[in-house]
């Protein structure tokens, strides 16, 4: 379970960059996608980001599971999308092409497959990036990142912390699981909902309040290293930005005005091909 | 910007790490798609109790983010945000009703199965699907029946797991006026 953020080392020029500018341009390339509902922008950042992936060196038999995922919830979002209101793309779009009826209130438009296919652009262009971001980060060099754009330190350090204690947390759990269930608890698809949540309370109690007294050995080790005193602090995985970083960054941030722009001289969110 | 005290800041790296646990580990399925049951809102409201707003809300943040980094099926900020706001709600609702963690009485049972109840309702009525709406312009009725769903099993799983926590952790905690003169 070391390798729980899926962290894949290999030699590419994604890796390469640090981590800071790999989470500015996450943030950047996400807010490009989730502002927009330009199609062809859309489209852009989909084949780009596949192409980004190529760059990466990553195979997909490394993300097979996740792809898995990825799809299962994308079908189903829009199976739900289209159940729940099968007009919204026409409501969105303003015109209202039959292609064919299935039955009842459920008509097939031109419209609400346009609005289908913008949704999935949405979740296609943003997904290969977060998985990028995973698999060639090092997560150990995230809080340090997380630092170097301008959270504070002491924010960073928690998430260090995080990072740090989830398999420890991890190993804790199924320890206490594994004691429970030699005293016969039922966790299994064989016990009932309800039965299970109380199973998971079994576990979870001694889980907790041994992590309460975790917190206060840990707090009361870092008040006497005088964490806190300074005004910044250093750390080990903190690297300096090169100049790929600065370009990749200014790509992306590019990428955000452009989603913006297009939006703005679009004169709405949605790039209607229909009127 | 005010200055946490260390143990706010372990509490908020190993709460986090917790809630990751919680969520990543014991999530069960619920009938509706991209919604689980999840046992860790029971443990983000404790939690949220016992260190205030600023801690549960990082908790909230920091652990969901985590659980969306490593699924790798993308960051959804909209639920992000909402666990952020349930714990800063329920953090507030523990200061406004003065709940005592050391002390969870039936009476405060009922101020914290209230406040999380409410809060539930805020996060994913009304933060959760405003959100998608904003990001995503997803349908109204699928997103706010996701957000029924969510904010309903998250308020049974709080109420079952939470009070749990509560009454166990307050079971610890040496009562005030405890001792007796002989």
């Amino acid at each position: 379970m070391i390798n729980l953020f899926n962290y894949i080392d290999r030699p590419s020029p994604i890796h390469r960059l640090t981590g800071a500018c790999k989470l500015v341009c996450l943030i950047a390339w996400s807010v490009a996608a989730m502002t927009s509902f330009y199609t062809p922008l859309l489209i852009f950042l989909t084949v780009a980001s596949l192409v980004l992936f190529r760059v990466a060196k990553l195979k997909v038999k490394d993300i097979s599971f996740m792809l898995g995922i990825m799809v299962v919830y994308i079908v189903m979002n829009n199976v739900l999308i289209f159940l729940f209101s099968p007009e919204h793309g026409t409501s969105i779009y303003g015109t209202r092409t039959v292609l064919f009826r299935i039955a009842g209130p459920y008509v097939v438009t031109a419209e609400q497959l346009f609005y289908h296919l913008n949704v999935i652009l949405k979740n296609a262009c943003t997904i290969p990036i977060v998985l990028l971001f995973v698999c060639t980060t090092n997560p150990s060099e995230f809080a340090a990142s997380l630092n170097r754009i301008g959270v504070s330190y002491r924010i960073s350090y928690a998430v260090a912390l995080a990072l740090r204690y989830i398999p420890d947390i991890q190993r804790e759990y199924r320890d206490i699981s594994l004691a429970q269930q030699a005293r016969g608890t039922e966790m299994s698809k064989k016990a009932s909902l309800v039965n299970r949540l109380k199973a998971a309370s079994s576990i979870l109690i001694p889980l907790i309040l041994s992590s309460l007294d975790r917190i206060e050995t840990i707090s009361n080790a870092m008040e006497l290293r005088g964490f806190g005193k300074g005004k910044n602090r250093t750390w080990y995985s903190g690297r300096k930005f090169s100049k790929m970083d600065i370009l990749c960054m200014v790509v992306c941030l590019v990428l955000v005005i452009l989603s913006l722009t297009l939006t703005y001289l679009n004169g709405g969110r949605y790039f209607n091909p229909f009127i | 910007m005010k200055k946490f005290s260390v143990k706010t800041i372990v509490a908020i790296g190993i709460g986090a790490a917790l809630f990751f646990v919680l969520g990543r580990f014991v999530a069960i399925p619920s009938p509706v798609p991209n919604t689980s049951i999840s046992v860790q809102y029971g443990l983000l409201a404790f939690l949220s109790v016992v260190y205030g707003p600023v801690a549960g809300a990082l908790i909230g943040f920091i652990g969901h983010a985590l659980i969306d980094f490593s699924y790798g099926w993308g960051v959804w900020w909209s639920w992000v945000i909402a666990s952020a706001v349930f714990g800063l709600l329920m953090g507030f609702a523990a200061k406004l009703l003065k709940m005592d963690e050391a002390e969870m009485g039936k009476k405060g049972l009922i101020k914290f199965n209230i406040s999380q109840v409410v809060s539930h309702v805020i996060c994913w009525g009304v933060v959760a699907p405003v959100l998608d709406i904003l990001i995503y312009s997803e349908p109204l009725d699928k997103l706010f029946a996701q957000g029924l769903v969510a904010g309903v099993s998250n308020a049974v799983t709080t109420a079952i797991v939470g009070s749990l926590l509560c009454v166990a952790y307050a079971a610890t905690k040496t009562k005030a006026g405890s001792l007796t003169k002989e």
